[in-house]
């Protein structure tokens, strides 16, 4: 099965990325989250993301008529930093994994199956 | 006010396993007897700040329940096989609740049936939780790391599989007692290892987790006073629990064992578990339990002696692994028999286990680390230096890593 685990940020954590004092530990932090995931055998895919400012949203009007804004979508406090596909057995195991992203305090994650086809 | 209100709560946990067990063992359906009781406990909230505590508090909630599961059974809320039986249970509950009898203590049959092997593993250990000590599923759901929605189905197919399985409520026979308590005692322990594993001690739920099962040690050691290893679970526990406040230091940074300052060890709690270890020994039977124990024991006398007795320690991981060869056993004794006989000859150990066992088993490569750095291969040892934080769950840990990969071992 494959889950996804998206990482919810607020501010002060994006914020780490460029922190002069703190980013080298920021840093040290991800890549070795994402060795460990492909090392087990589990990783898929995955990505972090620019900061929430660069996102562009595009939706069709209730005229039909197509509307770019600038984004994020979501007007909320923590906003999408980057995201992992997991492929393992179960939602605990992929719970097990979304346990070992190395957060801030105020982060979340969100963990998904992701759809499968009809069969 | 306050006081009463205290005193209802105390009286409520506290009896909350007795009835359910009463009622479970008789009715063999505990979903059923949970509904009873959870409206039992609501009325006593309700009514006895004003009343004031009944002369017997628990017969009274019987006496409630009683009323509820006739309610439940009359709107077949209820299965609808259990409904005559749980009108006899619920008779059985009155005539003793009326006659103030004390009524029989059948946790340590709850304690067993949780712990069937009938029952799924996963499931075992949420089940004495709520049932035994009244947790509520969410709670349970969130310090196990499961979906709550998940843990609710988990819950509700092992109430069914007890009912429709009809699993006794019975305490097993002494040729396949060894087996059916271990199991009892690793459900309790998984507990304990879940709200222990939380250094930072930032997430109350966990902590309390290891409170819960502190507290189911203490009543299997109530119902079951002369099992070694039920002493040896407890002891394992209390020397765990010892330490507590010395894992992190006054900056809130992680401190393994070997280097935490013994002075903040919680002395009583040692002190019972070195009385119950010591009991356990007379027992004269051998267990994986009371071998932990013996190993924080061994861990403990360091504040006496000056050093941890590692030829000790690697020579009691052997007795563990030979009982049951768990990947934690094997890395325990890979870390003892180096400190006891050079690194090369743990590391050896180490090499032995299955690659597949310890992919994302992170003690595993936290050790492998240690070692490749005192046998000089620097970059072996920089990467599993990767590997053993990019799988740590805990920050403080996590910090205490890198600090140590910054600083070059």
């Amino acid at each position: 099965m494959n889950y996804i685990i998206m990482i919810y940020e607020p501010a002060s954590s994006f914020a780490l990325r460029n922190d002069p004092e703190k980013r080298a530990d920021y840093w040290a932090r991800w890549p070795r989250y994402k060795q460990a995931l492909v090392d087990a055998g589990v990783f898929v895919g995955g990505a972090g993301l620019e900061l929430p400012a660069t996102a562009t949203v595009l939706k069709r009007g209730t005229d039909g008529k197509r509307l770019i804004q600038d984004g994020p979508y979501a007007d909320t406090k923590e906003q999408l930093g980057g995201f992992f596909i997991v492929n393992v057995e179960s939602l605990d195991a992929a719970l097990e994994w979304a346990a070992r992203c190395p957060l801030e305090p105020h982060d979340m994650i969100e963990v998904r199956p992701t759809l499968l086809p009809p069969a | 006010m306050l006081e009463v209100q205290a005193a209802i709560e105390r009286v409520a946990r506290d009896s909350y396993g007795r009835l359910l067990a009463f009622l479970s063992a008789r009715s063999h359906d505990v979903a059923a007897a949970e509904d009873a009781l959870a409206d039992a406990m609501d009325a006593a909230l309700r009514t006895w700040p004003a009343a004031g505590l009944p002369a017997s508090p628990e017969a009274w909630l019987l006496v409630t329940a009683r009323r509820k599961l006739i309610d439940a059974a009359r709107h077949k809320l209820v299965h609808d096989a259990a409904v005559p039986t749980l009108l006899a249970v619920a008779d059985d509950a009155y005539d003793m609740a009326s006659q103030c009898e004390v009524f029989p203590d059948e946790r340590l049959k709850l304690l067993f049936v949780c712990a069937h092997p009938a029952i799924d593993v996963t499931a075992r250990t949420p089940l004495m939780l709520q049932t035994v000590l009244g947790l509520d599923a969410a709670r349970i759901a969130s310090a196990l790391l499961v979906k709550p929605a998940s843990m609710g189905q988990r819950l509700t197919r092992a109430k069914a599989k007890i009912r429709d399985a009809r699993i006794a409520f019975d305490v097993p026979e002494a040729s396949e007692l060894p087996e059916r308590l271990h199991a009892v005692l690793e459900a309790i322990y998984a507990a304990y290892s879940a709200g222990w594993d939380d250094f930072t001690g930032a997430d109350v739920r966990r902590k309390d987790l290891a409170t819960d099962a502190l507290a189911l040690g203490r009543l299997l050691l109530q119902l079951m006073p002369d099992e070694p290893e039920v002493k040896g679970l407890l002891s394992l526990m209390l020397s765990c629990e010892s330490r507590r406040a010395a894992r992190i230091d006054s900056g809130g940074r992680y401190v393994p064992l070997s280097e935490q300052d013994a002075g903040k060890w919680a002395w009583p709690l040692l002190g019972e578990a070195h009385q119950l270890l010591l009991s356990a020994e007379d027992g004269a039977k051998i267990g994986c339990f009371q071998l932990e124990a013996a190993i924080q024991s061994a861990h403990t006398q360091r504040a006496v002696t000056g050093r941890v007795d590692w030829e000790e320690v690697a020579l009691l991981y052997e007795g563990i692994v030979r009982l049951s060869p768990t990947t934690g056993a094997l890395v325990g004794r890979a870390a003892a028999a180096a400190e006891a006989r050079g690194a090369e000859f743990g590391w050896s150990l180490l090499q032995a286990i299955p690659a597949q066992a310890v992919a994302s088993y992170q003690p595993y490569w936290a050790l492998a680390c240690h070692l490749l750095w005192r046998m000089g291969r620097a970059d072996e040892a920089r990467i599993a230096s990767d590997r053993a934080i990019g799988l740590c769950e805990d920050p403080a840990v996590r910090a205490f890593l890198q600090g140590r990969a910054a600083a070059g071992g």
